[in-house]
């Protein structure tokens, strides 16, 4: 396609060393009248400084509730390329690894169908492909999934889960994290695909309390991979440490519970005291490593700030195994998507439901024993309740 | 042409049909890693293997020609694997030291960014904006290109006291990750929606208007059969014209961003962290909003004078107390960093006991 519009203001984003989208949007206009629109619209947003995005009703495909989010320009007689700019959430695989194979096949096909562009990966982990027409969605579709591909989630359903990389090139690794993730995301596909939920839930999966793909802050429930028991040392390792870094200084006097001391020869580790914060390992990468009864924490309810205050998600289980076929895992689930399908308001997320209900009353009725790890302290105030049990008669 | 058949709820494809064969075959049995530079780092297994890894950024809006271009790379150098991270870089593998170089010096002859690793600024995990979503307040990946322009030299070379990442969201909606970032920059509108009423008679259905608001700020106007707002309510979410078209908020004078610092997800050290507020708006100006990247350096400059190695921004922040943190940016403190909404008690200082800023 030959140029369509010009944009000053987006041409000085393609200088400087970042690499740039408008250079993505040119490249993609080069054979797509969509995307050529793209470029104009998105001009035009810069200059008059405001969006020219509107909803407008939803698309979909054949027997699905989600997967894709509809997007109308509000001005289609002068962009008429992106009248229509719907986009297509596409379930990454677990990781995000790919071969190039699989990659230029989706490609070649979101050329024949869509505009072109696409966003390598959307901040839920899909591979989302950005700016289609509704008639060819059902098409587009079909051709994925006969290619083994399906759609992630959208609404008020599961959204796609999302984990790091985890054992397959992490040594910190105290979970699978991808094949829990696949494992998840297979068991859901119903959740996930029919919105059937008060409102979102995102699960995301970290090998260890690094937590690299941010599980704490943006999943309904995160799962975070941890040990019981001493951390592994390698006290030949931590001599080569010491000559070339002052362990004193970056890594004693850094431990957070002040449970390591080192007297110049070997470093001892309180276990018992140590809260599993990874510093130390994560600075001795050869030295030190997690300990090998491994596990996993889940903790429920982080949210963005919308409606009442973000959260993020806290302790409910303070240790399981999270070995297949994850059934205690999976039972738990359950009973927690019951007990918000019981008891949520339209668009509560869970943890909002749990601060309204109260966190004692969760765990009683899902059947969580309380434990310290829990909470960072215990109430302040005498204010508390008692079952009819406790009361002597 | 006839389509092929479609399959429903099949998944996406397993991940092991994409993994490299040197990841494959030692898949659990890292023993350890080290940085061997800003874009490349190597995993060695117990087994004596090693992968090593060379990191670079990309803008996350990438047209599909540009993803063929990584599959040529990937073609060329790693068996046709690779892989992406949740920040939006492309990773490349290869399974011997002498494979690193020729690769890196494809990727630096065509002009990619190879960094990211250490303690150092990652790509900027961020959203849609006037790009694709109806809600923006500004433009994200505008503001992103402006920001790694100007601190492009913390991703490939230079390093900080430790790992900073920077996060932007288009609208207080916040799809991203943006509150638990060290810098995190947020979309905001200073007004709330615009009722036509005209065309909310006409285009707009009122009880689906109304319970879309979060906060119920919406209620009928009988008289004019459209809708009325309690301003006092509204949090300019914009969720309202999602569904009434009438009731567009955007608004190119009052429209801005404001920087939240000091928060982290990870567990090193101190407990994970939300952002806290020190700019509540920069009016925008596109298309490279120097207001903001200024403002960003200012913070960048004092961390980096301030911190002790290892310390995130927020934990020299702690270290020095808010305070202590306007004191050395010198950023203005108004009414709206004093917080008025849901956890606000917990925020009032109730101790004597700060520093003179
Ligand atoms: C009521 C509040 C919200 C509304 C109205 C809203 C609306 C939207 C819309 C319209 C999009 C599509 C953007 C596009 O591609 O055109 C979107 C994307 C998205 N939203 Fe939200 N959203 C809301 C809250 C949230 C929250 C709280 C989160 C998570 C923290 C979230 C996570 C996402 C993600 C991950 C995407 C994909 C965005 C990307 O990859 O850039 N949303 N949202
Ligand atoms: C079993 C529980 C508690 C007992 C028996 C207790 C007892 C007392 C006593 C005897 C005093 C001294 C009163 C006086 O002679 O001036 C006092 C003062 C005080 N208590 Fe408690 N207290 C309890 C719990 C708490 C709690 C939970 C709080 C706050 C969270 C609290 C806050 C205070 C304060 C602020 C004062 C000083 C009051 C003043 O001088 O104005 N107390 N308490
Ligand atoms: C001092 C703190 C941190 C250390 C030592 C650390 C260490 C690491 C290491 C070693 C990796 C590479 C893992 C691998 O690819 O084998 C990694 C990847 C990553 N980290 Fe961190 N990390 C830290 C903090 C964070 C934080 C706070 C975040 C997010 C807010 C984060 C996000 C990531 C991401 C997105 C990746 C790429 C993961 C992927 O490849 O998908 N990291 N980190
Ligand atoms: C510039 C500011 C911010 C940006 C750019 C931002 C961006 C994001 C993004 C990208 C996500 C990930 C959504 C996903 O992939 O699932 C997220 C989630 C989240 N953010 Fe923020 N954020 C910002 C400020 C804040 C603030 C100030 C808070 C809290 C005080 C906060 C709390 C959260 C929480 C709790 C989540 C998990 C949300 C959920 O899944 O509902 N964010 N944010
Ligand atoms: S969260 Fe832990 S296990 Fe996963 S990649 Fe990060 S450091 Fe490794
Ligand atoms: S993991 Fe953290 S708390 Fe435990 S010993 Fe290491 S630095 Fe200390
Ligand atoms: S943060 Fe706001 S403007 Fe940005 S994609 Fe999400 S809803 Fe749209
Ligand atoms: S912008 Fe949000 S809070 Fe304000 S009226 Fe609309 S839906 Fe309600």
């Amino acid at each position: 396609m030959s140029k369509k519009h010009d944009t000053p203001l987006l041409d000085e984003l393609e200088k400087g060393p970042f690499p740039s989208f408008v250079t993505e949007m040119k490249m993609a206009a080069k054979h797509s009248d969509m995307s050529n629109d793209l470029l104009g619209h998105t001009e035009l947003c810069y200059k008059e400084r405001v969006t020219h995005w509107k909803h407008g009703g939803i698309v979909g495909v054949r027997g699905y509730g989600g997967g894709v989010i509809g997007r109308y320009s509000d001005i289609p007689d002068k962009f008429p390329g992106v009248a229509h700019f719907h986009t297509v959430r596409v379930n990454c695989p677990s990781g995000f690894y790919y071969t190039s194979a699989a990659l230029k096949e989706m490609c070649d096909l979101w050329d024949q169908y869509g505009s072109g562009m696409t966003n390598v990966h959307g901040s839920t982990g899909d591979l989302v492909f950005l700016g289609t027409k509704t008639e060819h969605l059902e098409p587009f579709f079909a051709e994925i999934s006969s290619r083994g591909w399906d759609l992630g989630g959208s609404g008020s359903a599961l959204r796609t889960p999302s984990c790091c990389l985890g054992k397959s090139r992490c040594e910190w690794a105290n979970i699978d994290t991808m094949a829990i993730t696949n494992d998840i995301t297979q068991h859901y596909q119903d959740e996930m695909h029919r919105p059937a939920f008060p409102y979102k839930f995102k699960f995301k999966i970290a090998g260890c309390p690094v937590d690299c793909i941010a599980s704490i802050a943006r999943a309904d429930m995160s799962i975070i991979g941890t040990w019981k028991g001493p951390i592994r040392i390698n006290q030949d390792e931590v001599q080569n440490y010491a000559k070339k870094m002052n362990i004193q200084a970056e890594i004693i006097d850094m431990c957070p519970t002040g449970c390591m001391a080192f007297d110049g020869k070997s470093m001892k580790i309180d276990n018992a005291n140590c809260n599993r914060c990874m510093h130390c390992i994560a600075k001795m990468t050869k030295a030190l490593r997690p300990g090998t009864e491994q596990g996993a924490t889940l903790l429920l309810g982080s949210k963005a700030p919308i409606v009442t205050g973000a959260l993020m998600s806290w302790v409910i289980v303070p240790f399981i195994k999270m070995e297949p076929p994850y059934e205690e895992f999976y039972d738990l689930i359950d009973k927690i998507w019951e007990w918000w399908d019981e008891h949520g308001k339209n668009r509560e997320r869970i943890g909002e439901l749990i601060e309204r209900l109260s966190f004692p009353r969760f765990l009683k009725d899902v059947g969580l024993d309380p434990h310290p790890a829990m909470v960072k302290e215990p109430r302040r105030d005498p204010f508390f309740f008692w079952d009819e049990s406790d009361i002597e008669k | 042409m006839s389509l092929p058949d479609r399959q429903t709820d099949i998944g996406p494809p397993h991940y092991s049909k994409f993994l490299p064969p040197v990841i494959a075959k030692n898949y659990g049995k890292w023993l350890y890693h080290e940085v061997l530079s800003a874009g490349t780092m190597v995993h060695v297994s117990e087994s004596g293997e090693k992968v090593y890894t060379v990191r670079a950024a990309t803008p996350r809006l990438l047209s599909t020609d540009r993803i063929r271009e990584f599959c040529a790379i990937a073609e060329k150098h790693c068996g046709g694997h690779l892989r992406f991270t949740s920040r939006n870089n492309v990773e490349f593998m290869v399974d011997a030291e002498s494979k690193v170089a020729p690769l890196v010096k494809e990727l630096n002859d065509k002009k990619y960014m190879v960094g990211g690793i250490g303690p150092r600024i990652s790509n900027v995990v961020h959203t849609q904006g006037w790009v694709h979503c109806h809600s923006a307040a500004t433009d994200a990946s505008g503001l992103v290109k402006a920001i790694m322009d100007d601190v492009h030299e913390y991703f490939t070379d230079k390093e900080l006291p430790n790992k900073v990442r920077i996060a932007v969201a288009c609208c207080v909606n916040m799809c991203g990750a943006v509150h638990c970032s060290d810098i995190a920059l947020v979309g905001v509108h200073k007004t709330p929606p615009r009722i036509d009423d005209n065309n909310v008679k006409n285009f707009c259905e009122v009880p689906s208007t109304i319970s879309s608001c979060p906060t119920s700020a919406i209620s009928p106007d009988p008289a004019k059969k459209s809708v009325k707002i309690k301003l006092e309510k509204c949090m300019y979410c914009g969720n309202c014209y999602s569904v009434c078209p009438a009731m567009p908020i955007a608004d190119a004078k009052n429209d801005g961003i404001a920087i939240v610092v000091g928060g982290k997800v990870s567990n090193l050290r101190s407990d994970p962290t939300f952002s806290k507020l020190v700019v509540p708006w920069i009016p925008n100006n596109p298309p490279r909003w120097p207001e903001v990247t200024d403002a960003v350096q200012k913070i960048l400059k004092a961390y980096v004078a301030g911190a002790k190695k290892h310390e995130r921004v927020g934990e020299w922040i702690d270290r020095i107390g808010w305070e202590g943190f306007f004191r050395e940016t010198g950023f203005e403190f108004k009414y709206q960093h004093i917080d008025d909404f849901t956890f606000a008690r917990e925020t009032f200082r109730m101790a004597a006991t700060f520093k003179w800023s």
